[in-house]
């Protein structure tokens, strides 16, 4: 086992004393990070770029540079869950799917348990796509060469419809909401002509409409607006707060292991394609509800719908280290400036980075067991603190939540005009939840839109205007027949009942 | 939400549901107007820019016209509640000041707005003591600051105090 | 309303810092520097090449200590970077901020009809000048140009390049007009992703920059068919076994004639006085010296040709009559189809 070998090497280098206190300070910097929605992670660790370009070009340095900036990317996949189920705002675009069933279980006083529930099951999927990493790297390096447009797109629509065609609400409403979601994402710079789509002139619309700013107006602010109505207070203020309701979720946890299974599989795919961590999310989301005993009852908080989008963000989200390292393609903005940084410290990111800097390689993925360990240790002391966040009056907290939320959609572009969008998306999010509209299909529409219009018109281009590319081999076939058939799952479960019934 | 007649000084849900659909009615049109310009058909080499804009724009009219006759057919006596004066009163209690706040950025830097902000917000809601509330405004805006422009150096808008004190 | 009013105020308030901050700097005798965080603009997103020349420049500004304020990097990639040039247009005056370039410059004002021309912003300095290389999967049978454009005539080949009527879809155009034959051009996001659609059979050809695909030329995945530089690149260390970047010929040895260059430059704000634009030229030939920089403009093969003040515009607007000429032929002109 060459593989077990290389990477005890990894733990050894991985292991000193100043790279585990690395580890530590990533984390929490990363925590910071994911916690504040102003703060990507991306700009996080493009802070850190010159820092660690000093501490690179000492010997052994660029493993610590790269052990310190991979933490602060696992402390912010962590971070990310935690005001998603405080506040019901996503701090990361993948940590949406995590509000479904996080906040109302903090409505409910079990803010403890959906927390310890999130940070368990992060960590489960980042060690289950270590481990892929680590025995599976060869077989699966290749695989993402394997993804061209049509591919792409056959991703993207088995994102939608392993989400959507179970909603409850109206379906002249469902289509609005989607469909308006569709319409946001194509503001902005076509990407296959170049030419300018619904900017009508403004200068504000060149770049589009920002995913984070459409959910922080829609969930966060939206929220605020809907919790006023019963009085200046947040639900949920007497959540438990020690350590103890850590061990009797885990007790929990066990039961759903084949939804983490699930989820760590699509994780995992859609990182090494690499797909992205959000539609991972969404993905496992609609999944473990299509899949599981108490698929209806998602989202009015089931641990469980807890469980499925976190375990496949985060696999997704480490998995996604893997085209990055052996293609140089990164799965996600903060993933292309870990990159970036590659390329400044002059590691080449490539086929050769394995065979020519084996060390290197070894000791981030030893690090990356070892950061998500030392991340697990930070988040979960943390549970009571985090839980305590809730008991702050709400004359207090509320405004410094606007302001969290006013300065996280500033950050986005550096501009103002999306502050103002912000407070947009938060009255319609109050009049959408109020009217029985969902923002759940909206905001997946605005996420992959044009991504997924993108490839579909790219895979056009390929196939000089036949669909039937779409089904040109088997890669690509199956993906896009499973897709119809989760499609039309609702309609077939259906006539099985029907069938059963008679 | 509740069930039956709506109240005196409530505003009704049928009317907020006819006004939405309007909305998003318009918001289709706009979509369809503007895809009409950049071609929306479907050339040799695939769809056309304004394809998809074109299609969207025009499932956004039709299902907002669903939903609009749809609200229609609801009898005044059957009609929801959408919020009752009371709550709105609470609601526009936060987003007044909120919108105001947003203002304010523009003018006195995020950093200024903000702890006027949260001062008023807990003097006016929580009549906390000037001391606590200094004590908060100040002490939260101070972490940001030096979370934002120190560590991160992400920087937020500033105002004239911050540029009196050679802050920015 | 209420936006353009909060906008000109915030403007008028920045102008006035500015104006005391200059105020301030003249009373005294030395030269002017910042006075405070320069916020360098990348029109691009995070992760490109402008991305990674202008990290790579604040990383060595920090690291040598070259400017007492901090620099930070900010990324306004919006409608092909003319989010990032118009808000540089319309800083006027603000000399702590400065905008590194790519062709986009000139071509995105052209193919959106989008308001601005690098004569609405202050020249300061070209850094380099980025490759052009015409990569192959080295799986397929054609060693040089010539097997290849034999190959490309009368099929359809397809031509992966980043973002639409952008560099990488001139060249497919100038390749097509000097050769007479006609690709299928095929838009992507970013320089990695193309690459890795060559690597993987989905496209016939790109043209990377030497950066982008050099990973791939060294694990064996990619060939080099020529250059797009009048010159052959200088490099003489190898980069395979067997092959430096000096062993690529160049297009035009080949028979193909069309060169091309990207502009790698740095522009400030209109309305900068002459001592501010001069602090960013010495700040920008200390970084120049530093062994960082060279290492990185080695690895990334570029072309070292670095202008400054008039010699600078002269090339620009040499630059960008040529693009005018090769967008309008090709038809990549807004409203002129």
């Amino acid at each position: 086992m060459e593989e077990i070998r290389s990477l005890i090497e990894g733990f050894g280098v991985a292991l000193s004393l100043k790279n585990v206190g690395l580890m530590f300070v990533g984390v929490i910097l990363g925590v910071v990070i994911g916690v504040l929605p102003g703060l990507g992670g991306a700009n996080g660790v493009a802070i850190l770029l010159p820092l660690t370009f000093s501490m690179a070009q000492s010997p052994g340095g660029t493993t610590s540079a790269i052990i310190l900036l991979s933490c602060i990317y696992w402390g912010a996949l962590f971070g990310g869950a935690i005001t998603s189920i405080l506040f019901n705002i996503p701090g990361e675009p993948w940590s949406v799917a995590t509000t479904f069933d996080g906040y109302p279980l903090a409505q409910q006083g079990r803010a403890g348990a959906a927390l310890t529930a999130a940070f368990t099951s992060s960590f489960v999927g980042a060690f289950i796509a270590t481990v892929v990493i680590t025995f599976l790297s060869p077989i699966v390096a290749g695989f993402a060469l394997q993804f061209g447009p049509p591919e792409f797109f056959s991703v993207y629509l088995l994102t939608f419809c392993a989400f959507v065609g179970m909603s409850k609400e109206p379906p002249a409403k469902t289509l609005t909401a989607m469909m308006t979601g569709f319409a946001l994402a194509a503001v902005g710079t076509d990407p296959v002509t170049g030419t300018l789509r619904l900017t009508f002139g403004s200068v504000e619309l060149l770049s589009g409409f920002d995913f984070l700013i459409a959910v922080i107006g829609l969930f966060g602010i939206g929220e605020i607006l809907l919790t006023m109505e019963e009085g200046l207070a947040f639900k949920g203020a007497d959540a438990k707060i020690n350590m103890k309701v850590v061990m009797q979720t885990w007790k929990e946890l066990p039961r759903y292991w084949a939804t983490s299974m699930r989820s760590s599989i699509v994780g995992c795919f859609m990182g090494i394609v690499p797909g992205g961590a959000t539609p991972a999310s969404f993905m496992a989301y609609g999944g473990a509800q299509r899949f599981s005993k108490d698929g209806a009852k998602f989202g009015t908080g089931k641990i469980e719908g807890v469980v499925a989008p976190e375990t496949a963000a985060h696999a997704a989200g480490t998995s996604a280290l893997l085209p990055m390292l052996t293609l140089g393609v990164p799965g996600s903005p903060t993933a292309a400036v870990l990159l970036g940084g590659l390329l400044i410290w002059g590691l080449q990111p490539g086929p050769m980075l394995f065979v020519e800097q084996k060390e290197f390689v070894w000791g981030l993925i030893a690090s990356i067991y070892l950061g998500n360990i030392a991340g697990l240790i930070v988040v979960l002391t943390c549970v009571p603190l985090f839980a305590a966040i809730l008991r702050i009056p709400f004359a207090v907290i509320a405004p410094v939540i606007m302001v969290v939320c006013a300065i996280g959609a500033y950050t986005v572009k550096t501009n103002m005009f999306d502050v103002w969008m912000m407070l947009m998306f938060g009255v319609l999010g109050y009049v959408f939840k109020k009217l029985n509209y969902p923002l759940a299909p909206l905001v997946l529409a605005i996420v992959l839109g044009d991504r997924a219009e993108a490839s579909f018109r790219q895979a056009m281009l390929v196939s000089e205007g036949q669909m039937s590319i779409f089904f040109s081999n088997g890669l690509v076939g199956s993906i896009t027949g499973l897709a119809l058939f989760l499609l039309a799952w609702p309609v077939i479960s259906m006539l099985i009942a029907k069938a059963k019934g008679k | 939400m509740e069930k039956g007649g709506a109240r005196h000084g409530a505003i009704g849900t049928k009317g907020v549901e006819l006004v939405v659909a309007a909305l998003f009615f318009a918001l289709g049109a706009l979509v369809i107007f503007d895809s009409r310009r950049l071609g929306t058909g479907w050339a040799d080499d695939g769809p056309q820019a304004g394809y998809f804009p074109f299609y969207l724009g025009l499932i956004i009219c039709v299902s907002s016209l669903v939903t609009f006759f749809k609200a229609l057919t609801i009898r005044p006596e059957r009609d929801k509640v959408f919020v009752d004066s009371a709550q709105f009163k609470l609601v526009l209690a936060v987003f007044v000041p909120t919108v105001v706040y947003v203002g304010l950025i523009g003018l006195l830097g995020i950093y200024v707005s903000s702890m006027l902000f949260i001062g008023f917000f807990m003097r006016w809601q929580g009549k906390y003591s000037w001391l606590k509330l200094g004590m908060v405004s100040v002490g939260v805006m101070g972490v940001f600051f030096f979370v934002f422009e120190m560590w991160f150096k992400v920087p937020l808008p500033k105002g004239p105090l911050e540029a009196a004190l050679g802050l920015n | 309303m209420k936006i353009k009013l909060s906008r000109k105020f915030g403007v008028t308030a920045a102008a006035l810092a500015t104006a005391l901050a200059g105020f301030a700097f003249q009373s005294s005798a030395h030269a002017w520097e910042p006075s405070k965080t320069v916020e360098f603009v990348v029109p691009a997103g995070t992760g490109g090449g402008a991305d990674q020349m202008a990290r790579v420049i604040q990383s060595i500004v920090a690291k040598h200590n070259l400017m007492k304020q901090s620099m930070v990097v900010v990324n306004k990639a919006g409608g092909a970077g003319a989010e990032g040039f118009l808000d540089v247009k319309g800083a006027s005056g603000d000399a702590h901020k400065i905008i590194i370039t790519l062709s986009n410059l000139f071509t995105t004002p052209l193919a959106t009809g989008v308001p601005f021309n690098w004569r609405d912003l202050t020249p300061v300095q070209m850094l380099a000048l980025d490759q052009f290389v015409l990569w192959v999967n080295a799986g397929k049978p054609y060693k040089n140009v010539k097997e290849f454009l034999a190959a490309a005539k009368g099929s359809k080949f397809k031509m992966a390049g980043t973002g639409s009527k952008q560099e990488d879809q001139i060249i497919t155009v100038g390749i097509e007009k000097s050769a007479g034959v006609k690709f299928i051009y095929i838009p992507f996001r970013g320089g990695g992703d193309v690459a890795v659609q060559l690597v993987g059979n989905h496209a016939d050809a790109t043209v990377n920059n030497p950066i982008e695909a050099v990973a791939h030329w060294r694990g064996g995945k990619l060939r080099p068919l020529c250059v797009f530089d009048p010159k052959r690149m200088p490099y003489k260390e190898k980069v395979t076994a067997t092959m430096s970047w000096s062993d690529i010929p160049t297009c035009k040895e080949q028979g193909l004639d069309f060169d091309y260059l990207m502009l790698r430059g740095i522009f400030m704000a209109p309305g900068v006085s002459p001592d501010q634009v001069k602090f960013y030229t010495d700040l920008i030939a200390k970084v120049r010296e530093t062994k960082e920089w060279k290492e990185f403009i080695e690895k990334g093969a570029f072309n070292t040709t670095a202008l400054a003040g008039k010699e600078y515009a002269d090339w620009v607007a040499k630059e960008e009559a040529r693009h005018v000429s090769l967008m309008k032929s090709a038809g990549f002109i807004a409203g002129a189809k």
